[in-house]
């Protein structure tokens, strides 16, 4: 396989991972300039300026949150989880394609995730840090909601139940937080080192220095390095599925038709990598633009990942269908009224707007054309984006808002400090991610250089 | 008594010299020998007989104690210090411990994986002797290195200068401590 990667000359523009003419020097410079050039271009300061705006939508609607209570958000009995659970399973699952680029495409030795990575995981870090904030704040007061979500030894002698799916998913998500945030620095040690030794000024070399932690790039450290990030992947990937299993556990260990399903953890995850990579293709089809980054972030790249996004949305729609099937044939007159009631209650705008987002949508993907034309990729991208945030406003909203008792049913809709909570968390999530490419490289440098053709020793006889 | 360098470092412009090199140096019966480059090189690892790495056994170790301190927080929760009965299920539902246990198991696996490799690599290392060596902050671009360690019974300082000359290096350097 890596013989008809790196032969360059029988590879036509559509199947090359890296553009022909780079060598180590030259993948180096590219990708260590982006950050090391004195000059911020002004495009950075437009887009960083609109993202922080954003994030201050986020702090007033905390500061008020924290100052009013819940009670300003949508939320309210029968439909007790609004949008902070809508976007905290959203943010979560565009996570997952991070991991899943980094950690199983690795496993699997699929080089044409080496320029991706590094953003994605990124990418992975700051989507978890937008989800972990829906849960905390729902609970109205943090600082106090610790001891029933965190065992320690409190003065009020409490444990936190272990046999509920809330807990299993602070587990989850604390330990996805971690080991991405590990898995992230791991990989970006050999690179803060050539930072360290391209910066110009002295500060610079001090900051990436102590970060670097004085590596050298010495065999015996890379020996026990490409072990450790093996092992990492190995375990990144179990816990990957296991963290939207436990998400989707939340609903399906309860018995509300509509989340009371087998099919939920399979499909959550599916459903989470096919966000995920439809973000990763927002963030890099910009990206690639604005820093000239085409000849590492390639066709062949971008066309990949629309073919996840095809095969991960034909088992979203699977999920769909036996969603439905299974209403049917359960028998369960609750159930059955579930699915009429998504497909034509009052809610049925959102459940087809879902079905066109999610299922309609990527089948263009099959055609090639579509599939490598840019502006259609991106625009298919933020499709998918809104189809995957309709879906959990129609798993949550659509299940909840008319259960078993037609006396408690009721009628839900975000108000403005909902909206400004997730507007909010988008300008937190960009306001990171244009920090990020600034001061750190977008591209695994260390990783480029696996694959220029100039480091395939074997194929060349030595 | 104390070597008055650290040892010798020859630079080479490509991976297949540097591994050709290394399996030389190898062959002529020097021990105390590290590579240097830019990216890993299976190959260099391999000549310079860098085979055995303790750290997976490590990582099996921290996942074992993550599952163990995973299963115990539980079970200590939940059955000695703030046992709930609830429906007369029973105390120790271990189907239902699974999953925290597993999170814990990763967490811990995980962070052994990287505690250890830093562990085993000396790092974080703020000073080390061949970054005095011109030029080797190249080791993080584009080029590639070999060092003789002084200590190295073998070493002489002109024998050895002369045979990593004679080895296709574009320059050999002495390290200075």
């Amino acid at each position: 396989m890596a013989s008809v990667i790196r032969d360059d000359t029988h590879q036509t523009e559509h199947d090359r991972l890296i553009a022909p003419g780079h060598d180590f020097g030259t993948v180096t410079d590219k990708i260590s300039t982006i950050v090391l050039q004195r000059k911020t271009p002004l495009g950075w300061f437009v887009g960083f300026a609109i993202a922080f705006s954003l994030l201050q939508l986020l702090f007033v609607a905390m500061a008020f949150l924290l100052f009013k209570g819940i009670g300003v958000w949508g939320v309210t009995i029968p439909i007790g989880w609004g949008f902070d659970i809508i976007n905290f399973v959203w943010w979560i699952g565009i996570g997952h394609a991070g991991t899943l680029i980094s950690a199983i495409l690795l496993l699997l030795r699929q080089e044409w995730r080496t320029s991706i990575n590094r953003f994605a995981e990124a990418m992975t870090l700051f989507a978890v840090a937008c989800a972990a904030f829906y849960p905390i704040f729902h609970t109205g007061r943090p600082w106090v909601a610790f001891y029933w979500l965190m065992p320690y030894p409190n003065t009020m002698g409490l444990w936190p139940n272990f046999r509920s799916p809330l807990i299993w998913d602070v587990f989850a998500v604390t330990t996805y937080a971690a080991v991405s945030a590990m898995f992230w620095f791991v990989g970006l040690i050999p690179d803060l080192a050539t930072l360290r030794d391209r910066a110009k000024s002295k500060g610079w070399k001090i900051v990436y220095g102590i970060f670097a932690m004085g590596w050298r790039g010495s065999a015996r450290h890379w020996h026990n390095y490409e072990t450790a990030y093996l092992l990492l992947a190995g375990l990144a990937t179990p816990l990957v599925v296991s963290v939207h299993t436990v998400v989707s556990l939340d609903f399906a260990t309860g018995i509300v038709p509509g989340w009371h399903a087998t099919i939920f953890p399979p499909y959550f995850v599916a459903g989470a990598i096919y966000a995920g990579f439809a973000m990763v293709l927002t963030l890099a089809i910009p990206l690639r633009k604005f820093y000239n980054l085409e000849d590492f972030i390639t066709m062949k790249h971008l066309e990949n990942m629309a073919k996840v996004m095809l095969a991960t949305g034909l088992v979203v729609a699977y999920g769909y269908m036996v969603e439905a099937f299974m209403a049917w044939y359960s028998g369960n007159t609750y159930e059955m009224f579930m699915i009429k009631n998504r497909m034509t209650g009052p809610y049925a705008w959102s459940y087809w707007a879902l079905i066109l987002c999610n299922v309609v949508a990527p089948n263009t993907l099959w055609a090639k054309n579509l599939r490598t034309s840019v502006p259609f990729l991106f625009a298919i991208s933020l499709v998918v984006s809104v189809g995957m945030w309709l879906e959990r406003f129609v798993i949550i909203v659509t299940s909840l808002h008319r259960d078993f008792l037609p006396s408690s049913w009721g009628i839900y809709a975000g108000t403005q400090y909902d909206w400004a909570a997730f507007v909010g968390t988008l300008g937190l999530f960009f306001t990171l991610l244009f920090l990020f490419v600034r001061f750190l490289p977008a591209i695994s440098i260390f990783e480029m250089r696996t694959i220029l053709p100039a480091a395939a020793m074997e194929e060349e006889g030595k | 008594m104390k070597p008055s360098m650290y040892g010798l470092m020859a630079e080479f412009r490509t991976p297949a010299d540097v591994v050709a090199a290394a399996l030389r140096v190898k062959e002529a019966g020097y021990s105390k020998v590290d590579g240097y480059s830019p990216y890993p090189i299976e190959e260099l690892s391999e000549a310079l007989h860098f085979h055995h790495s303790p750290l997976p056994a490590m990582v099996l170790t921290g996942g074992i104690v993550g599952l163990l301190v995973g299963i115990g927080l539980e079970y200590w929760a939940s059955v000695i210090e703030y046992p709930l009965n609830i429906g007369g299920r029973p105390l120790f539902s271990w189907p239902a411990f699974i999953p925290p246990a597993f999170e814990t198991t990763i967490l811990f696996a995980a962070g052994t994986a990287v505690l250890g490799m830093l562990a085993l690599n000396g790092l974080p290392e703020p000073y080390h002797p061949v970054f005095n060596v011109p030029g080797f902050a190249l080791a993080t671009r584009d080029k590639f290195f070999l060092c003789i360690e002084a200590t190295d019974p073998r070493f002489d300082a002109a024998g050895t200068r002369e045979f990593l000359e004679s080895l296709g290096a574009s320059q050999v350097s002495e390290v200075e401590h």
